[in-house]
């Protein structure tokens, strides 16, 4: 009986702490109109001036954003600003969550795969809404708009405007704002001002009159899965040295930087410092980060799901890669042959380096799954050397890229991965699906120095860093028996801590001794006590 | 197969039934009339502010009782009979145990106030309290105002909470200064403007004369000892600490004080009689220690130290150095060794304080006049490293060392602005020192060789 009452009285609607102010109607209203724009012109109104609309839009999405979360936060004294969360419908799985999860899911099905709805035309002026973002387009890169500049753009709008909204939200954690101002600077310099300027360089004589990808330099194979492929590889090279260093930056970016910064500061350098699916997550996904699931069975799905996604990028990188290099030593060192053998060695080096030393470290299904991972690709580059010429593997290279592409690039990262925000939280791409995170969870968990320390005996249960973690991590199943939370998936945003109410979680790059294996938990009882407790 | 039976699922009894697990393969079953699974009592303020939901405050799955062979009764305890070894439950047959542990943690303070059971006076400690509290105050139409009574850790959790909902909260405040039995003046005044701050209308010095009903048996307001002012309000918390749950424990001949007497082991005057957590009243305080000690951490280690003895290892209860935390309102407090308030301070403590011009932050260190051997410290809005002050407590250090190697127990998270040399120089200039401040230095804080 009690418990229904408890959740009668939670459903009454338009309360403290779950109503907003005039103040904030006023801004979701404009907010809206600036959408209204761009729906309108998405069924081919006809913008006279396009310049001026599109400009009118956005700043009437940006300053509606703006305007409500300076009326949310900006009259509170510094702190967490948690109230309500599970009383709005938008941010507890409610009417408005699920209506917000649609529309982003149809939104980016149409964007992958009907863009010509929202105005793209292939020959000829573009119309609708992608035609109100010509000008801009060629004003940046002197080429006419595409369903992913407009993508590309309403994506940098959303993290700048959310992000204002973190930093007041978090205007008393140097750690959150430093870390929110650097994911805004480098979506908008990395991912969208640059690469358009670059466009500016095609066939200039500094690129011996080549064309250079469109290349965002922070994005990093496997996450950038295509960066190998056979079109931009014979980009780069015709490009002249400019071309040959962005070539060579793209590789040491996996094998050298990133393995460096991880060691360092684990993975967190990248997915929520740098990374634009981290940054629109940490910013715009913010409000749902408490709806990531944290049970024991997602952590496995999530284990098996994401290392399986890396799996498959290894094969389907290797295939496209095979599939244009030539046979003969004497025209270019790199043969169809040193390829494959070149990978079959790193792979055995990694998984061999992984079984010997760290063995201990690994869950009893991730030793099975990788020795299981490792047995197949190693049996395929063999198998390819008994099957002799023709397709790689058993594969043609051309469909794995495709389902590659479909079903991960576009399906998971975005109709699922952002439309699915408001249901799933908003790192399921990043938990489940992202190849680059896994790499880097890989080399977090068993060689690095970053960790979040767990302070001695000060951890009341209480719930609300596991609640607030948008990995699913259970932070408080460690946090409990005095342990350092040490896990491939952490992204370290920091929120854990930040939400403590009692200082025992901090985030931080320490020495590797002593690091998982933390035995001389300290909860406050004599010494003789931990000794036994300790025992296992 | 011998059976260890607990009342109560807090997290005293779990902490005993999860290492009794670890250890043996003992039958064990744990019996609540408060919930059917554990959950973080701390954390019930949180559902209600709507950070959370109640689930969330459940720190393990529901399949991890079965899973870990943990029965779990869900009904009231009546009775104990210890000659029989059997406990009465309502609702459910009896149930035999052969060894049992009392741990069924505090109840609210009531102190015969007139009206302090009228509809619309409640305490906050149980999840039926919390239940409760969405009757009587759902939002600032049903509870116009709320007057707290009781200026502890709970009150001004309450406080917070009625907040988040936009109610008016007077806080009735005995002392002349927030908590000022536990903390030094400084810092209870930093928390007397924080929570004005907090548009809460701080009462202090100020007690209850009585509650007054309106004809249905409500409360309508409450009358004020000193001034007579009478004050409207349609909920009343009562938040004047805690005394033990033992009521049901009567006439079993278990011998009980304010709690259930137990000695150093933990164990009552009844054979295979056990009681830890809340309920438990130590024969002799320990140290500087309450006989009673009503907090999470003491619970829980309670339970580790029983599940020993019951295990085979007996053992005695032997608690560390003290530490505690709370949050007042944005403040986050810690504490580690004695600091004691100028009421219960000792002839041979003497107090450091610094406190931060602008912001809400400041420290006290505690320490012996003539040895200037560390005491204890209290920190607010600065988090500390626990294992580096207890290693501190442990090697008995001085005032000079902990201010030299300040940095080294700073817990705050990256980036954080760091204060240690605005501390290291008040200190040097209030005691006519010169030490300077040592690098932050991780082969220390980690005793890496």
């Amino acid at each position: 009986m009690n418990s229904q009452t408890y959740h009668k009285s939670m459903a009454l609607t338009g309360e403290p702490p779950k109503s907003l102010s005039i103040g904030q109607k006023l801004a979701v209203l404009l907010g809206l109109s600036g959408l209204g724009i761009l729906i309108l012109a998405a069924f081919n109104v006809n913008f006279p001036n396009k310049t001026l609309w599109m400009t009118l839009s956005l700043s009437a999405i940006s300053i509606g954003t703006i305007w409500f979360s300076w009326d949310a936060y900006s009259q509170k004294i510094p702190g967490i600003k948690n109230d309500g969360v599970w009383f709005k419908s938008i941010s507890s799985r409610g009417l408005w969550g699920w209506v917000l999860g649609l529309v982003l899911t149809g939104f980016y099905i149409v964007l992958y795969f009907y863009p010509e709805y929202i105005g793209l035309v292939s020959e000829g002026d573009n119309k609708g809404v992608i035609g109100l973002f010509d000008p801009l387009s060629k004003f940046l890169s002197g080429n006419p708009a595409s369903q992913w500049f407009v993508y590309g753009t309403l994506y940098t709008v959303a993290i700048l405007v959310f992000g204002i909204k973190f930093l007041w939200k978090f205007r008393h954690n140097r750690y959150e704002r430093l870390r929110t101002w650097s994911v805004m600077f480098f979506q908008l310099a990395f991912a969208f001002i640059i690469p358009e300027l670059m466009a500016r360089l095609n066939g200039d004589k500094i690129l011996d009159g080549g064309s250079l990808p469109y290349y965002d330099l922070k994005n990093i194979w496997p996450l950038n899965y295509y960066n190998f492929e056979g079109y931009r590889i014979k980009a780069f090279l015709s490009s002249g040295e400019i071309g040959f260093a962005l070539l060579i930056f793209g590789i040491l970016s996996i094998f050298v930087i990133t393995p460096i910064l991880t060691y360092k500061y684990g993975k967190r350098w990248y997915c929520s410092w740098v990374c634009g699916c981290g940054g629109l997550a940490e910013t715009a996904g913010d409000s749902f980060r408490q709806l990531s699931d944290k049970s024991t069975f997602a952590w496995k799905v999530e284990r098996w799901v994401v290392h399986s996604v890396v799996v498959f990028v290894t094969l389907m990188t290797t295939a496209v890669i095979y599939s244009y290099l030539g046979t003969d030593t004497s025209k270019y060192w790199l043969t169809k042959s040193t390829f494959l053998i070149g990978v079959a060695v790193l792979l055995t080096l990694v998984f061999g380096w992984a079984m010997i030393f760290k063995r201990d470290q690994l869950q009893k299904d991730a030793q099975y799954g990788a020795i299981g991972y490792f047995v197949i690709i190693i049996a395929l580059i063999g198998f390819h050397f008994f099957s002799g010429e023709g397709e790689v593997f058993l594969f043609k290279s051309g469909t794995l890229r495709k389902s590659y592409s479909f079903l991960i690039g576009s399906i998971f990262s975005g109709v699922i991965g952002t439309g699915f925000y408001p249901i799933f939280g908003s790192r399921v791409w990043c938990r489940f699906g992202c190849p680059m995170a896994a790499i880097l969870g890989f080399q977090q968990k068993l060689f690095s120095r970053f960790r979040i320390t767990t302070n001695g005996g000060q951890c009341i249960s209480c719930g609300n860093c596991s609640t607030y973690c948008e990995m699913g991590i259970d932070v408080r199943a460690y946090a409990q028996k005095g342990e350092n939370i040490v896990r491939a998936s952490c992204v370290g945003c920091g929120i854990c801590s930040a939400v403590c109410p009692r200082g025992v979680l901090k985030l931080e790059n320490g020495p590797l001794e002593g690091r998982i294996d933390s035995n001389q938990v300290l909860l406050g009882n004599d010494v003789d006590l931990l000794t036994l407790v300790n025992k296992k | 197969m011998e059976h260890i039976v607990i009342i109560g699922n807090g997290i005293a009894g779990v902490t005993a039934a999860r290492h009794i697990r670890k250890l043996s393969d003992k039958k064990i079953t744990i019996v609540s009339a408060e919930s059917e699974y554990f959950f973080s009592r701390t954390a019930l303020m949180y559902v209600y502010m709507g950070h959370m939901k109640f689930e969330h405050t459940q720190p393990y799955e529901n399949h991890f009782w079965k899973k870990n062979r943990i029965d779990l009764i869900k009904g009231h305890v009546t009775k104990v009979n210890t000659r029989d070894k059997l406990l009465h439950i309502d609702g459910v047959p009896n149930l035999h145990y052969d060894k049992l542990i009392i741990a069924t943690g505090s109840k609210p303070n009531k102190f015969g106030w007139p009206g302090q059971d009228l509809d619309g006076v409640q305490g906050l400690y149980s999840k039926q309290d919390l239940e409760l509290l969405q009757q009587n105050a759902p939002n600032n139409n049903i509870c116009k105002r709320a007057v707290i009574i009781g200026g502890g850790l709970i009150g001004i959790e309450l406080a917070e909470m009625l907040r988040t909902r936009d109610i008016p909260v007077t806080f009735l405040v005995r002392e002349d200064s927030f908590w000022n039995s536990v903390l030094p003046s400084g810092e209870s005044e930093m928390i007397n403007e924080h929570i004005r701050e907090h548009h809460i209308d701080l009462r202090l010095g100020t007690s209850l004369k009585e509650i007054n009903s309106d004809v249905k048996g409500k409360v309508k307001s409450v009358t004020l000892a000193e001034t007579g002012e009478e004050i409207e309000c349609n909920l009343v918390g009562l938040t004047a600490g805690v005394t033990p749950n033992i009521d049901f424990l009567k006439d079993s001949g278990i011998e009980l004080g304010r709690g259930v007497k137990v000695n150093r082991f933990l164990e009552t005057n009844v054979e295979d009689v056990y009681a830890i957590g809340d309920c438990a009243e130590q024969r002799e305080a320990i140290g500087n220690r309450r006989p009673i000690e009503a907090v999470w951490y003491t619970g829980r280690m309670m339970g580790e130290t029983l599940a020993q003895t019951i295990c085979g290892h007996r053992m005695e209860y032997k608690p560390g150095h003290w530490f505690n935390s709370a949050k007042f309102l944005d403040i986050e407090y810690q504490t580690y060794g004695w600091v004691f308030s100028e009421r219960r301070k000792k002839e041979n403590e003497a107090h450091f304080h610094w406190r931060h011009t602008k912001e809400k932050l400041c420290i006290t260190i505690a320490f012996d006049k003539d040895s200037e051997t560390l005491l204890g410290i209290n920190t607010f809005g600065i988090r500390l490293r626990h294992e580096v002050f207890d290693r501190w407590l442990s090697e008995k250090t001085t005032i000079d060392f902990v201010m030299e190697h300040l940095r080294d127990a700073n817990f705050d998270p990256e980036f954080y602005k760091n204060f240690e040399s605005q501390i290291v120089s008040k200190y040097n200039s209030d005691f006519g020192k010169s030490i300077n401040l040592k690098k932050k230095n991780l082969k220390r804080i980690f005793q890496l060789s």
